[in-house]
């Protein structure tokens, strides 16, 4: 049996897409959201049932489900529209789908009665068209297309209240972050297409085009690595890792489900999915790219962890771990090898991504849940709301156990094996790893302890716990927090398609652990009662907890980058160059043709004997040129 | 002669039919039910259009006089497209007080037109050529004074047939000379040699389609004649005369001028820069929007040109590829013309202004057509232009090329000043709501569904492609 019907996975979105889109503002009532909600939920099915055909038939070959061409540069080069099938853009359909569902249900619950309901479905249709098309992409440039389709989605929903500046601001600073960072995807595709003659990931992750001709080197580096590094750039862009996280905090700004689906389980990972897709390319070709992403996943899930400790915005706390479990995820790309035991990374790596979409979209809709009761985003005017939400205090309970790694929950298994994995070849890497693994404890716990015991707020008007079509989807992805991290990950994704016997490395497991439960008890013994002991930790350590509150500034760094450098000594020459010059030479132009325009007119005079002389004088001076052009 | 050869002639059967069967019906309906024509004159052009469709034999009928093969019927049908939607936008206009009872005398003379454009490009022999070309325009002049009460239509169509008299003498000329120095007049037979005579005999030959074209420095008719005739006749001559035009210089170019391709490349060139700037330049003053559709088509014939000039068989593709979008982009802002003029009488660009306000879907049709003459992506005319200019680049005209990107740029700007009119300008009294007939509606919704579709689906081009280089 085929693959074909795998095409309506993608086409279902884009027609409710167009349907709410066309329809805005005239379709009745809630239907757009039952729309929206079918589709995905077909969607959803058809993934699940690719996911049965596909590993029930024990094969994980690559398989091109759909494939036309596009456009055809050459004999060599084209490019192709199509479906890939392999393990992980399976996987990725089966989050995507899934997520997307849980998501679509509960907005229907929490965006009642908003403005622009319709448009708000139509958007979030878009995206998932959108990021189901980049997973299944066959080629590069497919990514690209679809990369960017998913940038513009989001750009839209974070900015869906347009009217709240805040927004605004938030969804151009993502929009540009990302789009700056595409800017090297972009020169790296080509890179990769000019020495390689293709775009297709067939052809380039072959055990066999790991001779191709690279041999070119530039700055000490080969070609590809210089092209892998741009790739991962684009990825590191919309996956928020450091240097270019700066937009996903801002972009918190977006309705709450939206920041479940797309800044929590699925979009901020494609980058680390793109690594995973090239990574035999990287692996065989650029090693030292490969050393980069364990560098940055690193740095970044150490940083990202610290400055979480110190927030007081629930949506920027679940941000900021967001980008420290991204780190985890590039870290165990980076420290993986090609094949066998060595690419336990790798495996590592997509398992925490498939456990992560769970327990952090829970986390974000348990949020929202959160938000919709007490209608403020700060934790400190918090308190006590286990009484009034029970459900959702259990949910988020499972959520934080599974997030800070504790057995059995889903974030232990996929976060075992990355520690083991780095352990076994960069024990700096591992070290950085087990903190951050406490870390993560502490600060989810922290949030909590403070917003489900401490203090006894008073509200204005009493939290109420949501109502089921916003709980539902939060006990569908609870029941995934818990059970994710059973499934015989490796014997399904690994990176040279052998499977992998998973197994628990159980000193990393006992060491994370138990950083874990310390991080969990300190949290319990800060929060759980108010008390004076954290403003005192805080305040002994002074500038680097304020820098940590602050983001380490880097915000601050950016803007005076931009502003300082950027705006003032290269973009306002270019600007006074381009009134001045380039504007006036094109003036200059515009009143040369409308002066020549003006003087041409008389040959237009309507005297047809004029224009038979016009018409016999072109002919003859035709014939004069070539008679001239024939001496 | 056998009835295989005469089936050859399917298009033009259908045609001849069709004239008939309009005439059976003009004497069966009384007076005042003269305009059910219409939806009758629609319908069996649709059945012609889509009978047109449908797979056909190959071959040579009448000693070679008559050919058809599959890309002579791909032209066909692609203009066969153009006719039927005019036809579908003329409606509201033939049903006004002055045309009502003179309805079937529009669709017999452009049917008429429309069986000279399938003889031409179907003749395999200089004469056969010519009686085509006659055919297609005798009928159009006669259209194009169709409104006898109005001193302009009168006067487009004396100028019309005037100004092509005069350009069929020299036509002919051309082809007596080609006799002179060859002895035959069957394309396969002629071979030239780059001998001064046919040098001439060439010049007098592309002089007289370049008039059909509207190319420089034979254009002048086009503004006088498009501004003066009904708007439906305008439409059909900046379409599907001046496409088949097109398609036959094609024809030429790859049989009987084929050998001459250095005279030929030359001259094309040439013109090529004249005919995209002077349209530009004289589009830019337009304030009445027939006359600066009439410039905006030469300048796309300019356009059109650049896929020539290389001579290669993509390039033939590139240009009949442009030429099916050029009849969607096109069509779709005369439709949104016809119809404005019908209801207002208005015609000009600063009539325009406010438009999106009162008909927001008029003004995005009209916005689209535009932007796809332009040439702006996704729109179907930027893959057009797109390939013709891959086409000049491909044989190495870069000089050309720059022109034409320059000239890109100067279209855009006038094409811009109408959606301004449309989007931008405020107007105390613009042009009131109102809804055009069903029949336009179609029109123009296909129009649209072109412009927007063309270009992405690849197999069209491809199709295309692949005819081009089996025939030429």
């Amino acid at each position: 049996m085929g693959y074909q019907y795998t095409i309506w996975i993608l086409i279902l979105p884009i027609v409710a897409f167009v349907i709410n889109g066309l329809g805005s503002g005239k379709l009745p009532g809630k239907i757009s959201g039952w729309i929206a909600t079918v589709a995905i939920g077909i969607s959803a099915f058809l993934s699940y049932k690719t996911a049965f055909q596909f590993f029930g038939s024990g094969s994980h070959e690559k398989i091109i489900a759909v494939k036309t061409t596009w456009l055809r540069f050459n004999e060599g080069l084209q490019i192709d529209m199509g479906i890939l099938l392999d393990p992980i853009s399976i996987m990725m359909l089966v989050v995507i789908t899934t997520v997307s569902l849980m998501v679509f249900v509960y907005s229907q619950g929490y965006m009642k009665g908003e403005k622009g309901y319709d448009r708000y479905f139509a958007f979030l249709s878009l995206f998932s068209f959108s990021m189901l098309g980049l997973v299944v992409a066959t080629n590069l440039f497919q990514t690209y297309m679809f990369w960017e389709l998913v940038g513009v989605s989001s750009y839209l929903l974070i900015g869906f209240y347009y009217d709240k500046p805040a927004a605004v601001a938030a969804s151009k600073k993502a929009f540009i972050v990302t789009r700056f960072a595409d800017l090297g995807f972009l020169i790296g595709i080509l890179i990769i297409s000019f020495y390689t003659g293709t775009f297709d990931f067939d052809i380039l992750t072959r055990p066999e085009a790991m001779t191709l001709p690279v041999t070119a080197t530039f700055l000490g580096l080969s070609t590809m690595t210089w092209a892998l590094l741009l790739v991962f750039m684009g990825g590191a862009g919309k996956s928020a890792m450091f240097p270019l996280h700066i937009w996903l905090p801002d972009a918190m700004e977006g309705p709450t489900p939206v920041s479940a689906l797309i800044h929590a389980a699925t979009m901020v990972v494609a980058g680390v999915y793109l690594v995973a897709r090239l990574f035999p390319t990287y692996s065989v070709l650029a090693p030292d790219a490969l050393e980069v992403v364990a560098f940055i996943g690193a740095f970044t899930t150490l940083f990202a962890a610290v400055i979480a400790c110190t927030q007081f915005d629930i949506k920027r706390i679940l941000a900021f771990s967001t980008m420290s479990q991204i780190g985890y995820m590039m870290l165990a790309l980076g420290v993986s090898g090609y094949g066998g035991e060595e690419g336990l990374g790798y495996t590592a790596s997509l398992f925490h991504l498939f456990t992560h979409a769970f327990f952090k979209a829970l986390l974000f809709l348990g949020a929202g849940s959160i938000i919709h009761a007490v209608h403020t985003n700060d934790i400190r005017e918090m308190g006590g709301l286990r009484k009034y939400q029970p459900i959702t205090h259990i949910l988020f309970l499972i959520a934080c156990l599974a997030i800070a790694g504790i057995p059995p929950f889903a974030g232990f298994f996929s976060k075992d094996e990355i520690l083991a994995a780095a352990f076994a070849t960069h024990p700096i890497y591992y070290i950085i790893g087990t903190l951050v693994a406490g870390l993560t404890a502490f600060y989810m716990f922290r949030l909590y302890f403070i917003v489900f015991w401490g203090k006894s707020t008073s509200y204005t008007h009493t939290p109420h716990e949501s109502p089921v079509i916003m709980t539902l989807p939060m006990m569908i992805l609870g029941i995934g927090s818990v059970v994710a991290g059973l499934i015989p990950f490796g014997s399904y994704i690994s990176s040279d398609g052998v499977p992998l016997k998973g197994h628990i490395d159980w000193v990393v497991a006992t060491i994370s652990v138990v950083l874990a439960l310390v991080g969990i008890l300190i949290a319990f013994k800060f929060y759980k009662t108010e008390s004076a002991k954290p403003e005192a930790i805080s305040k002994s350590f002074g500038a680097f907890y304020r820098s940590a509150l602050s983001k380490f500034y880097f915000d601050e760094l950016y803007i005076a980058i931009t502003k300082g450098v950027i705006f003032r000594f290269v973009s306002k020459p270019l600007a006074w160059f381009d009134r001045n010059v380039i504007d006036a030479f094109m003036n200059l132009i515009a009143a040369i043709t409308n002066w020549v325009s003006s003087q041409i007119k008389e040959f237009q005079s309507g005297q047809l004997q004029k224009y038979a002389f016009i018409f016999i004088s072109g002919v003859i001076i035709i014939l004069l040129s070539f008679l001239y052009a024939n001496q | 002669m056998s009835l295989q050869e005469l089936l050859l002639m399917r298009h033009e059967w259908l045609l001849i039919a069709a004239v008939v069967a309009l005439l059976l019906l003009e004497l069966n309906f009384s007076e005042a039910k003269k305009t059910n024509v219409i939806p009758a004159a629609a319908i069996i052009f649709t059945i012609v259009t889509l009978i047109g469709f449908l797979p056909s034999e190959n071959g040579r009928a009448f000693g070679g006089m008559f050919i058809t093969d599959p890309i002579r019927t791909l032209m066909k049908n692609i203009l066969n497209l153009g006719v039927l939607i005019v036809f579908l936008q003329s409606g509201s206009w033939l049903r006004t007080q002055n045309n009502f009872n003179r309805v079937t005398e529009f669709y017999l003379l452009i049917i008429s037109s429309v069986i000279g454009v399938s003889y031409m490009i179907s003749a395999g022999h200089l004469l056969m050529f010519y009686l085509g070309l006659e055919l297609l325009t005798i009928p159009i002049a006669a259209a194009a004074s169709y409104e006898q009460y109005k001193s302009k239509s009168a006067e487009a169509g004396i100028k019309l047939i005037l100004s092509s008299a005069f350009s069929s003498a020299i036509l002919l000329f051309g082809i007596s000379m080609l006799y002179g120095t060859t002895g035959t007049l069957y394309f396969s037979d002629i071979k030239l040699a780059g001998e001064l005579l046919t040098v001439l005999s060439f010049v007098f030959l592309f002089s007289g389609l370049a008039f059909k074209i509207s190319i420089v420095p034979f254009h002048l008719w086009t503004a006088d004649v498009y501004e003066g005739s009904p708007t439906s006749i305008t439409s059909y001559l900046s379409v599907v005369s001046k496409g088949a035009a097109i398609f036959v210089l094609l024809i030429f170019f790859a049989s009987v001028f084929g050998p001459l391709q250095e005279v030929w490349q030359q001259v094309v060139y040439g013109t090529a820069i004249f005919t995209m700037t002077i349209g530009n330049l004289f589009a830019i003053r337009q304030q009445n929007l027939k006359r600066f559709l009439a410039f905006s088509s030469i300048a796309q014939a300019g356009f059109i040109l650049l896929g020539m000039v290389g001579g290669t068989p993509l390039g033939m593709a590139t240009v009949i590829y442009f030429i099916l979008i050029y009849v969607f982009s096109n069509l779709a802002a005369f439709g949104v013309v016809v119809a404005v003029e019908q209801v207002s009488g208005k015609i000009n660009i600063t009539d325009y202004n406010g438009l999106y306000n009162t008909n927001p879907r008029l003004s995005l049709t009209m916005m689209l057509a535009l932007f796809s003459l332009a040439g702006i992506p996704p729109l179907a005319g930027f893959f057009g232009k797109f390939f013709l200019f891959t086409a000049a680049a491909e044989s190495g005209f870069y000089t050309l090329l720059f022109i034409a990107v320059l000239n890109a740029v100067i279209s855009l700007y006038y094409y811009l000043l109408v959606v301004k009119a449309m989007f931008i300008n405020k107007s105390d009294a613009p042009i009131g709501y109102f809804q055009s007939d069903y029949s336009s509606r179609i029109a123009m919704s296909a129009c649209v569904l072109g412009i927007l579709t063309t270009g992405f689906y690849s197999p069209i081009f491809e199709f295309i492609k692949k005819l081009c280089l089996e025939s030429f």
